[in-house]
């Protein structure tokens, strides 16, 4: 028998002020960790937190790149978040993503004279759709030959990219690019207008927070968000009401794999401008991260795409301020999901230290 | 205590709280070498908590344990076992793919080799009139032969005091007289025995003295021998409720019909119901009996719409024809279900009780057009809890907060409240204190009368006598015709349990 | 095909499935005690990392494996803590450590890229690597190939025939019912968990020291995932997981080989074929829910504590 030198205390009920401030938690202790990191790294740790957190954030250009990578992440996570809820593990955002961009990038190359105005508003819609039908594999396999998501739609990942290289290194190459495995550029009506000049976050943005004010509604508001909930709370409870597991899988799916392909869709239609083949430097799976310090809930999402973006350019940032190695970034990513998971604990625990005071004659 | 014998455990002032509750509360108990010692009380007073604590599965906040006249610090059942106290769990402590020698070998300090466990299982097994096959997995076994399994395993320890934790509840009748034969042998040898029941003509014809419990607290320490069932029933209770009354009344159109049904288990080592046949009729209660594990489980998710297998036969509700229809589909036909879980299937743990009234009360019009409606649902959970009597903070309260008895009332109350023609209750009072549970069955009474169809599972043969109109039995996923209580009596049920177990009571 | 061919063939096909090997023997270890760790992928990446760094500035391979495994067995102890002590979700806590075992690595390797390393050198075997085929065959792979082997006998024995092995079958099927005989769940599922990162730790240092002998950012590419899959294919059975590895490894190799034997497809449509092996190969175990009912251990993937 192990004895434990802390004993936790199961809650009667989860506390709902900590559930709220775990996050906040987690972040502190991950800015805390950057600072033990930094001094580790022989720099002056405050002047580099500073440069990591908050530089970047001081240019209009700035706060455009700010907006313009939290959009793949929120656009993402969003989805994620509404499968997490109801137990629908989709971690193949990433593949989805690369699939989306791979149809719109598609529809832009070949088609776009032909639909004119109607180019990219289609390509946008392509490139939806194949991030849905990326994510409707997993979907069918798991409600039909109850095949684990998790597994499957990862393995999806792969396959993307390497469909994508393979068709950059075939017919899609551009033939004046030396060689290069990426396709021509898209002509300029095709990309997504700019918010504001002198920056590059697009119309994006806009597309992210109506989503995001959808998915609020869908989750509080709607029956099918319900039985989405229950789903993912207490399975037993949603087949004891009927709630068709099925239909939760499907939905979860189809609507995260929407998400993640508009998000890809988006990448190619705006910052990048023609297919390439790496899209994205693992959006897909950082929105996982954000997915769960945002508390699955919209708003919280926002925030934390906000702060996972800021990640990706405090990185960049010490990278070029101060030759420090730009996966920082996934350091800190990783640790913040550390740590919010284990401030999690409090939410269903409590230590009781001195509540319960223990009498042994 | 009977003063002739030597103490062999005793308890002084054991506490142990969960939270706000005080599960046991200053309790002294003694048993002597050799006796049979009843712990009783209704559900909740705190007698599994107590036998944890004994077993050291947990650890009491705050009193002592003297065994043998030596304080103990019991801190985990290896060093209960090493003391010599063996436990048999009503939910039974068996891995379902293991070997019954594996399963026996687990529970084993020293590690003895294949042969010699063998050896040894077959001797006690047989000294006692307890057979079983030491290369037999578990998950092919009948629940009253898993019991055996849990009974050879304490005794192939020797121990010194056996707690026997609700034994009967997986018995037919005559196997329970078979396992006293095997108890008042152990005693005979001078083993002791905590024997917990809630059975009172158990206790009075099998055991020498008993500890009763009521919240928590130690009520008194009696013989049973010169107390009567009400004398029993009142100190466990405080008063005894007023008995139910069902009264004979003329039955309707068939609500439910099922007609030679056969479905598979989705379950790994669960029950195939085998051609169930019953009818219940508007203005009737339907009792199911059996003994644990023998399909009742099943044949509620069959009936529910939960497992929708490939199948044979066929099942209507209200005249309409049901086979491949999913819950939400069978509720529009008027159906109603309580599920024996309450946390987790008949109520979402971390959800307020307005949002479970949602569960299932989209038809009632708290959800249309796809809208939740949170006032509607605010409103509905408030009515049950008047109208049930549910303790809470509120309609706001989440569901786990409830106790199981206050929370089971929700649930009743929340199907009773949808006007079902049709009723299916699972377990109606399992773990209920017994107000919640009079005014329980007195509601499911209420709806027959005013004209809907019943079936209620239960493996509490009493409840089944207070409130059903017919009982049937289910014995290994096969169901018995259903006959009118008065033709019935606790024997010829137990018969029928038995039927075609007969192995079950060597 | 000719015999060198052949040769060619087997012997790379080991040796690329030795990583898997590894990884799914040790995640195997790790679910029958009923953990769900899906950080294999992290927990690779940071053993190969260890493996090459000691490798290439020690030049010493066994030092290497050994902080291979220790590494890796951190990460695992990390998991152990967060989902045994403090009751995190598995799922979540498992892709968490992936995804920090990949930012980890690629930020502590970031000098060591495109650096140098020795190779892990095949055994000398006298006599045995001389013998006619069977010698080319069988006996000139590096130590790490015969280990694996040996890890397999092992585990298999350990869960057949030890009680300790009993044991951890028995808390993989209900943590509380071991519980409540006295058996020490969470001690147990420790072990087991700092076993499976000790292995997946072996998994990448012999991605990293003998497979590719170089570091790489994300270097395992899906092979932790695929060694998951794996023990979900081999329905919880040493054997099967072994065969699975070999049936895998034989995958990937053929991009190898696929000029000597004379397929014309695109590299990367062959790349891809572990992946879709992957996929297919969990379909046809999980077509049948019962087979995964029967097989898995029941509370896989489910928290304990000793006091709810």
């Amino acid at each position: 028998m192990l004895k434990w030198p802390l004993r936790l205390e199961k809650r009667a009920v989860p506390s709902g002020s900590l559930r709220l401030t775990a996050p906040l938690l987690a972040v502190l202790a991950m800015v805390i960790t950057g600072f033990v990191v930094f001094s580790l790294l022989g720099q002056a740790p405050l002047q580099a937190l500073k440069l990591f957190f908050i530089t970047p954030l001081t240019t209009v250009y700035g706060l455009g790149e700010l907006l313009l990578k939290a959009t793949p992440l929120v656009l993402c996570a969003l989805g994620l978040a509404l499968g997490f809820r109801a137990n629908v593990w989709n971690i193949g955002a990433e593949g989805q993503l690369t699939l989306g961009a791979l149809c719109s990038g598609g529809v832009a190359l070949f088609w776009a004279p032909a639909l004119g105005n109607l180019a990219l508003p289609l390509a946008l819609v392509a490139g939806t759709a194949g991030g849905m039908a990326w994510a409707a594999i997993p979907a069918w396999l798991r409600t039909r030959f109850n095949t684990s998501e998790i597994l499957v739609s990862l393995m999806l990942v792969y396959i993307a990219q390497l469909w994508l290289v393979m068709m950059l290194h075939g017919s899609w190459r551009d033939p004046d690019g030396f060689n290069f495995p990426q396709s021509r550029a898209f002509a300029d009506g095709l990309l997504l207008p700019l918010l504001w000049e002198g920056q590059r976050a697009n119309w994006a943005v806009w597309f992210t927070l109506v989503l995001a004010l959808m998915s609020w509604l869908f989750s509080s508001q709607l029956f099918a968000g319900y039985r989405m909930l229950v789903s993912g709370e207490a399975p037993a409870a949603a087949a004891y009401a009927g709630f068709s597991e099925r239909w939760t899988i499907w939905l979860a799916l189809l609507i995260s794999g929407g998400c993640a392909g508009l998000a890809g869709a988006c990448e190619v239609l705006g910052p990048i401008g023609r297919l390439q083949t790496t899209i994205s430097p693992g959006y897909g799976f950082a929105a996982i991260i954000v997915a769960f310090v945002g508390r699955l809930h919209p708003v919280g999402i926002v925030l934390a795409g906000l702060l996972m973006s800021l990640l990706y350019l405090g990185g960049e940032n010490v990278q070029l301020e101060l030759q420090l190695p730009s996966a920082m970034t996934g350091l800190f990513q990783g640790t913040l999901l550390f740590y919010l998971l284990a401030a999690d604990l409090f939410i269903n625990f409590r230590l009781p230290l001195a509540s319960t005071p223990k009498v042994r004659p | 205590m009977t003063a002739d014998r030597p103490e062999r455990l005793r308890l002084t002032s054991i506490c142990k709280r969960y939270g706000e509750l005080k599960a046991n509360d200053q309790i002294d108990l003694a048993v002597g070498a050799g006796e049979i010692h009843a712990v009783l009380g209704e559900n909740g007073a705190g007698k599994s908590t107590l036998m944890k604590i004994i077993y050291g599965v947990t650890q009491p906040d705050s009193g002592t344990l003297f065994w043998e006249g030596q304080p103990v610090e019991i801190q985990s059942p290896a060093i209960a076992r090493q003391l010599g106290i063996g436990m048999v769990f009503q939910h039974f402590a068996l891995f379902q793919t293991l070997t019954v020698a594996q399963n026996i070998a687990l529970a084993l300090e020293a590690d003895i080799d294949d042969t010699e466990l063998a050896r040894r299982i077959t001797e006690v097994s047989q000294r006692y009139g307890l057979p079983v096959d030491p290369q037999r997995l578990v998950h092919t076994m009948s629940v009253g032969e898993r019991q055996r399994v849990e009974i050879v395993r304490c005794l192939l320890q020797s121990p010194k005091l056996l707690i026997m934790d609700e034994p009967t509840s997986v018995l037919t009748p005559m196997a329970v007289q078979t396992l006293f034969v095997t108890l008042r042998r152990l005693a005979s040898e001078g083993v002791s025995i905590l024997y917990i029941s809630h059975k009172l003509d158990e206790i009075r014809s099998l055991c020498d003295s008993a500890t009763v419990l009521r919240g928590g607290r130690v009520v008194t320490h009696t013989l049973p021998r010169n107390e009567s069932n009400d004398s029993l029933a009142r100190l466990m209770v405080g008063s005894a409720p007023a008995p139910c009354v069902l009264e004979l009344q003329d039955t309707g159109a068939k609500q439910l019909e099922v007609n030679d049904y056969c479905l598979a288990s989705p379950e790994a080592f669960g029950v195939d119901l085998q051609d169930i046949n019953l009818t219940v009729r508007s203005g009737e209660i339907v009792g199911i009996a059996g003994v644990s594990g023998n399909g009742q489980k099943e044949l509620a998710a069959a009936l529910s719409g939960e497992t929708v297998g490939p199948h044979r036969g066929w099942l209507r509700i209200a005249g309409q024809t049901a086979d491949h229809q999913g819950p939400t589909r069978r509720r529009a036909l008027g159906m109603a279900f309580v599920p024996e879980e309450r946390l987790g299937r008949g109520a979402v743990p971390n959800l307020s009780l307005a949002d479970n009234a949602l569960l299932t009360g989209s038809a009632m019009g708290l959800a249309t057009k796809g809208v939740r409606r949170p006032r509607r649902m605010a409103a509905y959970a408030r009515e049950i809890i008047q109208r049930f009597k549910v303790r809470c903070g509120g309609e706001q309260s989440i569901a786990q907060s409830l106790s199981g008895g206050n929370l089971q009332k929700f649930i009743v109350g929340r199907e009773i409240g949808l006007q079902p023609k049709l009723l299916l209750v699972s377990q109606p009072t399992w773990g209920v204190d017994v107000s919640a549970a009079q005014l329980i069955r007195n509601a499911l009474i209420e709806l027959r009368n005013s004209g809907a169809a019943i079936l209620v599972i239960s493996e509490e043969l009493d409840e089944l006598f207070m409130i059903c109109d017919r009982i049937a039995v289910i014995t290994k996923g096969r169901l018995s015709p259903a006959y009118p209580r008065a033709q019935l009596s606790t024997e010829s049920i137990g018969l029928l349990m038995s039927g075609s177990e007969g192995e079950q009571h060597a | 095909m000719s015999s060198d061919l052949f040769i060619a063939i087997f012997t790379s096909t080991i040796v690329a499935a030795t990583p898997l090997v590894y990884a799914a023997l040790g995640e195997l270890v790790v679910e029958r005690a009923g953990v769900l760790n899906l950080g294999v992928e992290g927990m690779m990446l940071i053993g190969a990392l260890a493996a090459f760094a000691v490798n290439a500035s020690t030049g010493h391979t066994g030092l290497a494996y050994m902080a291979a495994a220790l590494a890796a067995a951190l990460l695992a102890l990390l998991f152990a803590i967060l989902t045994l002590s403090l009751q995190a979700n598995q799922v979540a806590t498992g892709l968490a450590l992936t995804l920090f075992g990949l930012g980890l690595s690629a930020f502590l390797g970031r000098n060591l890229a495109g650096m140098p390393a020795v190779t892990l050198q095949p055994l000398a075997l006298p006599w045995l690597r001389d013998l006619p085929l069977i010698g080319p065959l069988l006996f000139r792979f590096d130590a790490a190939v015969y280990g694996s082997l040996l890890l397999y006998w092992a585990i298999s024995h350990f869960l057949r025939n030890t009680r300790a092995g009993l044991r951890l079958r028995a808390v993989g099927e209900s943590a509380t019912v071991a519980h409540s005989l006295g058996q020490p769940v969470m001690r147990i599922r420790y072990a087991a968990t700092l076993f499976g990162g000790l292995t997946s730790g072996l998994a990448g240092a012999y991605l990293s020291t003998a497979l590719t002998p170089m570091w790489v950012e994300g270097m395992s590419s899906g092979r932790g995932w695929i060694a998951l899959a794996l023990v979900v294919f081999a329905t919880w059975r040493p054997a099967r997981v072994l065969l699975g590895a070999y049936l895998f490894g034989g995958m990937t190799v053929l991009q190898l080989h696929s000029q000597a034997l004379g397929l014309h497809v695109p590299s990367e449509a062959l790349s891809m074929l572990p992946y879709i092996a992957t996929i297919v190969v969990l379909v046809l175990i999980c077509r049948n829910p019962k087979t995964i009912l029967l097989n898995q251990p029941a509370s896989l993937g489910r928290n304990f504590h000793p006091d709810a």
